[in-house]
C-alpha cells in the first residue's frame, strides 16, 4: 500500500553559478517531460483508490452506527477488538483464509496437471483448451447461480440427477440424494470457485510450459533422465515464477470473493467471509466503524499473503530490467 | 538446470535398447494422455453446456430428475428473459465496461510509455505502487464510496461506476501495457532517432505496430473484469443504473425459481465475455500472465 511513488525524488542540486543552473533547470524540464505522461494515471489512482482507504482507516477508529447517530465519535481500537473477539467475525477472518488457501492451492495443482496434459501433442488439443477456459469466461455471478440451482440443487440438480440416472441404469431407485449445500456448504463454494479458477491457473502455467526451451529437455532425455526427473529438475524450476504469479493473482481476487458466498449460501451455514460480512455490516447492521475495521483487516491479510509472492514478481522484474 | 548433470554422468552417452524401449513406451502412451485431456476438458465445460441446454428446455423438462437430456428444445426461457426488460441493465453494463475500458487505455498507455520506452527514474517503485493498489480489496473502500455517493447524489449513477471501474482496472492495465511496450526493441528507437524521426513519428511507426496486440489484450481483460463486477454495482446502483449482474441477482428473487429462464439469462449475460474470450484466447493468455511470456 505504502510503496513510495518517489517520482519527485532525485532532484538535481542546482549549483551557484549561472551556466550550471541553466543546465540543471534544462534537465529538470526534461525530467518533468518524462514524468508528464505518467502523472494522469498516477494522480487518478491515488485519488480514487487511496482516499477511500484513508477514510476507511479513519472510520475504523470511530463509533459510528447510522442507527444511533448521536453516539458518533472516536472509539479507539474498540472496533478492532470486536473483529478479533467476536466469534462470528473471527470465523469470517478464518473462512477468508481457508477459502483463499484451499481454492488457490487446489486450482494451482489441478491447473498444473491439466497444463502438463495440454502441453503434449494430441488430436484436438485446441478444442480441449477452448473447453477448458469456458468456466473462466462465465460471468462469476452467473456461475454461482448455475452451481447453486442447476448443479447442487437436491431435487433437480445435475449432480443428484446423474446419481439417479446411474442407479436407474442398474435398475435401482435408491440413489443417494444429497443436499449438497447444507451437508458441505464450504466445500460447495470451494468447488464452484476451483472450477472457475483452475482454467486461469492452467492458462498461465501452459504459457510457462510453452515458453520453456525444448533443447534442455531433449538433452536430458538423451542422457537417460526419467520423465519425473525432467519435471523435477527442469520443468518445475522454470515454472516456479509462473506458479507464484498465478498464486499471487488468484489470492488477490479470491480473498475479495463476494459473488459465490453471497449467491450460493448467502453467508449462511458458517460460510461468511470478510467481504460478505463487511457488506452485511454496512448495509444491514449499519455499523460503519466495525465494517471499516474489518476492511482494514482484510487489506492487511491480503498484503501478508501477497508479499510472499511479490518477491518472485520482483525477481522477474530484475530479469526484465536487464535488457 | 545443472542439477540434471548427475544423471547425465551416471548414464554415459550410449543409447541402449532400454532407452529406445522407453521412448517407444512414451509414444504408445500418448493416446492415453490425449484421451485423459479430453475427459478433463469435457468435465470442465459440462456445467456450461448444461447451462445452455437447460436454457433451451421448457421449465418442466429443466426440473426433472434424472435429467432429461433429449427433451424437446424451446426458446421459451429466452422469451421470458427478454420480456423481463433486460435492455436497460445490458446497456448500463455495456456503457460501464466500454467507456471505462477506453478511459483506462487513455491513461495506461502514456503511463506505460513513461515506465518503459523513456522510463522515469525509479520506475520499478512506481510499478509496485500500481500493483499494491490491487492488494486493497474493493470492499475496504466500499463504505466511504457509498457515503460519498449519497452525499454527492451520485448514487445509482452509471458514471460513478465508470470512474470506479477505471480505477479498478488501471493498475493491471499499466502493468500489462508496460510489459508489452518493453518489447519494443531499443535499437530500433535509437536508429529512428538518429535518422531524425520525431517522437510522434517514432510512436506511430515503431511503437504502435508492436504494441497493438498488447492494447487489444489489455482492453479485453478490462472489459471482462468490468462486465463481471457485482459488489460495487450492487451497492452503488439501483433501478436506473443497475448492471447486468445486478439484474441477474434480482431476476431470481423477483421471479421465484424458474430454472430454464435463469439459465437463459445467465447465458445471455455471459455471452459477450464468452465470445470475446474464445475469439482472443492467445491474447488472453499473454495478458493474464501480464506479459511475463516472452
Amino acid at each position: 500500500m505504502s510503496t513510495p511513488s518517489s517520482t519527485a525524488a532525485n532532484h538535481t542540486k542546482v549549483g551557484p553559478d549561472r551556466p550550471q543552473r541553466t543546465a540543471g533547470s534544462a534537465r529538470k524540464a526534461a525530467d518533468w517531460a518524462r514524468r508528464a505522461p505518467l502523472l494522469p494515471a498516477l494522480l487518478f489512482t491515488i485519488v480514487v483508490t487511496q482516499l477511500p482507504f484513508v477514510a476507511t482507516i479513519v472510520i475504523s477508529f470511530m463509533n459510528w452506527n447510522s442507527y444511533y447517530p448521536q453516539d458518533r465519535g472516536f472509539g479507539g481500537v474498540d472496533n478492532y477488538v470486536s473483529v478479533f473477539s467476536n466469534a462470528a467475525l473471527r470465523s469470517a477472518v478464518w473462512n477468508t483464509v481457508i477459502l483463499t488457501v484451499t481454492v488457490v492451492l487446489v486450482s494451482l495443482v489441478l491447473g498444473l496437471l491439466i497444463a502438463l496434459l495440454l502441453d503434449r501433442k494430441f488430436a484436438g488439443r485446441g478444442a480441449v483448451r477452448t473447453m477448458m477456459i469456458a468456466p473462466f469466461l462465465v460471468v462469476p455471478i452467473a456461475a454461482a447461480l448455475l452451481w447453486k440451482h442447476a448443479l447442487f440443487n437436491p431435487n433437480y440438480g445435475l449432480l443428484n440427477g446423474t446419481l439417479n440416472a446411474i442407479w436407474k441404469l442398474f435398475g435401482s431407485d435408491g440413489a443417494p440424494q444429497i443436499d449438497w449445500l447444507s451437508t458441505a456448504p464450504k466445500i460447495a463454494i470451494e468447488i464452484s470457485l476451483i472450477w472457475q479458477w483452475t482454467p486461469f491457473m492452467m492458462l498461465i502455467l501452459l504459457a510457462g510450459l510453452q515458453s520453456k526451451p525444448a533443447d534442455a529437455e531433449e538433452a536430458a532425455r538423451m542422457d537417460g533422465a526419467s520423465s519425473f526427473q525432467i519435471f523435477r529438475y527442469l520443468t518445475f524450476p522454470h515454472l516456479r515464477q509462473y506458479l507464484e504469479l498465478g498464486g499471487l493473482l488468484g489470492a488477490i481476487y479470491i480473498v475479495q470473493n463476494f459473488d459465490a458466498v453471497f449467491t450460493i449460501t448467502a453467508g449462511g451455514l458458517g460460510t461468511a467471509n470478510l467481504p460478505y460480512t463487511i457488506y452485511q455490516t454496512v448495509f444491514s447492521a449499519h455499523d460503519y466503524g466495525l465494517a471499516s475495521a474489518m476492511g482494514v483487516v482484510t487489506v492487511v491479510a491480503t498484503i501478508i499473503v501477497a508479499t510472499f509472492a511479490l518477491r518472485v514478481v520482483s525477481s522477474m522484474f530484475k530479469q526484465e530490467a536487464g535488457r | 538446470m545443472s542439477t540434471a548433470t548427475p544423471t547425465a554422468v551416471a548414464h554415459p552417452h550410449v543409447p541402449t535398447s532400454k532407452k529406445e524401449q522407453r521412448a517407444r513406451e512414451m509414444n504408445r502412451s500418448k493416446p492415453v494422455w490425449g484421451l485423459l485431456a479430453w475427459v478433463v476438458g469435457i468435465l470442465f465445460v459440462l456445467p456450461v453446456l448444461w447451462m445452455v441446454l437447460t436454457s433451451l428446455h421448457s421449465e418442466t423438462d429443466a426440473a426433472t430428475n434424472p435429467p432429461s437430456i433429449a427433451a424437446a428444445l424451446t426458446l421459451d426461457g429466452y422469451r421470458a428473459f427478454f420480456s423481463a426488460q433486460p435492455a436497460a441493465p445490458l446497456i448500463n453494463s455495456a456503457m460501464a465496461s466500454v467507456i471505462s475500458t477506453i478511459i483506462v487505455l487513455c491513461l495506461a498507455i502514456p503511463a506505460a510509455f513513461a515506465l518503459s520506452i523513456r522510463p522515469v527514474e525509479k520506475w520499478t517503485d512506481v510499478m509496485f505502487f500500481f500493483l499494491s493498489t490491487k492488494f486493497m480489496p474493493l470492499v475496504a473502500g466500499l463504505l466511504p464510496l457509498y457515503l460519498f455517493a449519497t452525499e454527492t447524489g451520485t448514487l445509482d449513477n452509471i458514471w460513478l461506476l465508470i470512474v470506479l471501474y477505471t480505477s479498478m482496472n488501471l493498475p493491471i492495465a499499466v502493468w500489462m501495457m508496460q510489459s508489452f511496450l518493453a518489447e519494443v526493441p531499443v535499437e530500433m528507437l535509437e536508429a529512428a532517432q538518429i535518422d531524425g524521426a520525431g517522437l510522434i513519428r517514432m510512436l506511430w511507426s515503431i511503437v504502435r505496430p508492436v504494441a497493438m496486440p498488447g492494447v487489444a489484450a489489455t482492453a479485453l481483460i478490462c472489459f471482462i473484469f468490468s462486465w463481471n463486477e457485482l459488489l460495487l454495482a450492487r451497492t452503488l446502483t439501483g433501478t436506473i443504473a443497475g448492471t447486468a449482474p445486478v439484474f441477474l441477482t434480482g431476476f431470481v428473487t423477483s421471479q421465484g425459481l424458474f430454472l430454464a429462464q435463469l439459465c437463459a439469462a445467465a447465458t445471455v449475460i455471459s455471452l459477450p465475455v464468452l465470445v470475446a474470450g474464445f475469439a482472443a484466447q492467445d491474447k488472453l493468455v499473454q495478458g493474464l500472465s501480464m506479459g511475463a511470456v516472452k
